[in-house]
């Protein structure tokens, strides 16, 4: 191959990437994405990521009601994906998994998307409990969680379970969520919590 | 007895005794990653409060944001006051939110559910 030809085709390569970038910037655009991120989760991003969302809600002019529920949200959210789903994977002696994170303005108010690799034994409970939360009522999804903080069961990661259920409460909302397998044994789980 | 007082922080919140008044304040967010050894040092000092020769206290809760793995902990404070107060001293607390924080106003009543301690609910503009 002649070194011009390398050079061309190593410039194609280049402005294919150059042009990707501005559909993805252009898909978040028209998606009103405030915030994404994809890599690995840290203490450090994670207090980042809830000083970006809360100047932006500042600057927006929300309510401190608003403020709050999604501050609320977007702690126990990322919080789950610090603890509840790198850890196990790096005890495993795997490399630590990628998470998204995703806060998206709509009409009726916000979306805060998570997504990361779970492991497939553990799909079955996390499906479980999250379909219960979705079939109760506000005041039934109360009484759960004074009932799971009662019984006052921390599991080995923190938290007793009650991350979920704050969501689930803090929203309103019903919690929109799926599973797509990915490799032999785990699934990529997607979470779309909503905030009005 | 030892005082207690905890400088808050962006994640965890002011903790201080103040032995004047005898109210314990614990005020700011608490979202802390391990809430286990951040609460640590104020269960301690309950337990040194509950052997010691104080005979009241009251628990000034002043709480912006708390995450779940907070909740348990903030429990284990209030079983230890529940505790404090079955041993015959005199124990109040005084659960603030924010007007229009019905959230945080239910927080306070879910406690106060699980609490055999009667809470004041105390509404303030901002805390």
């Amino acid at each position: 191959m002649t070194k011009l030809k390398k050079l061309y085709l190593a410039k194609r390569y280049v402005l294919t990437e150059i042009k990707e970038i501005f559909d993805l910037y252009d898909s978040m655009e028209k998606k009103n994405i405030m915030l994404s991120f994809k890599g690995e989760m840290s203490t450090d991003l994670l207090t980042s990521i809830l000083q970006i969302i809360e100047n932006k809600l500042d600057r927006f002019g929300e309510t401190s009601k608003v403020k709050k529920r999604m501050f609320n949200i977007m702690v126990e959210c990322l919080q789950n994906l610090h603890h509840h789903i790198a850890q196990p994977a790096k005890s495993a002696g795997k490399e630590v998994p990628s998470v998204i994170v995703m806060v998206a303005k709509n009409v009726t108010g916000y979306s805060i998307i998570t997504g990361n690799f779970v492991e497939d034994r553990e799909v079955g409970d996390l499906k479980n409990r999250l379909e219960e939360i979705n079939s109760m009522d506000k005041d039934q999804v109360k009484d759960l969680y004074k009932s799971v903080l009662a019984e006052g069961k921390l599991s080995e990661k923190g938290g007793g379970g009650l991350g979920m259920i704050d969501i689930a409460r803090k929203s309103g909302e019903k919690l929109d969520f799926g599973f797509i397998p990915f490799g032999e044994d785990q699934s990529f789980f997607s979470l779309n919590v909503k905030v009005k | 007895m030892d005082s207690i007082n905890i400088e808050g922080t962006p994640k965890t919140p002011t903790v201080k005794f103040d032995d004047a008044t005898d109210t314990l304040i614990i005020r700011g967010r608490s979202i802390p990653e391990n809430s286990i050894d951040f609460y640590k040092p104020l269960i301690d000092w309950l337990d040194s409060f509950s052997n010691g020769s104080r005979e009241q206290l009251t628990l000034n809760m002043e709480l912006e944001y708390f995450n779940t793995s907070s909740s348990k902990c903030i429990l284990d404070v209030f079983k230890k006051l529940e505790n404090i107060s079955k041993q015959g001293k005199t124990i109040s607390v005084k659960w603030h939110y924010e007007e229009d924080d019905e959230d945080m106003l239910e927080a306070g009543e879910d406690y106060n559910a699980i609490i055999d301690i009667a809470f004041d609910m105390v509404k303030v503009e901002e805390i």
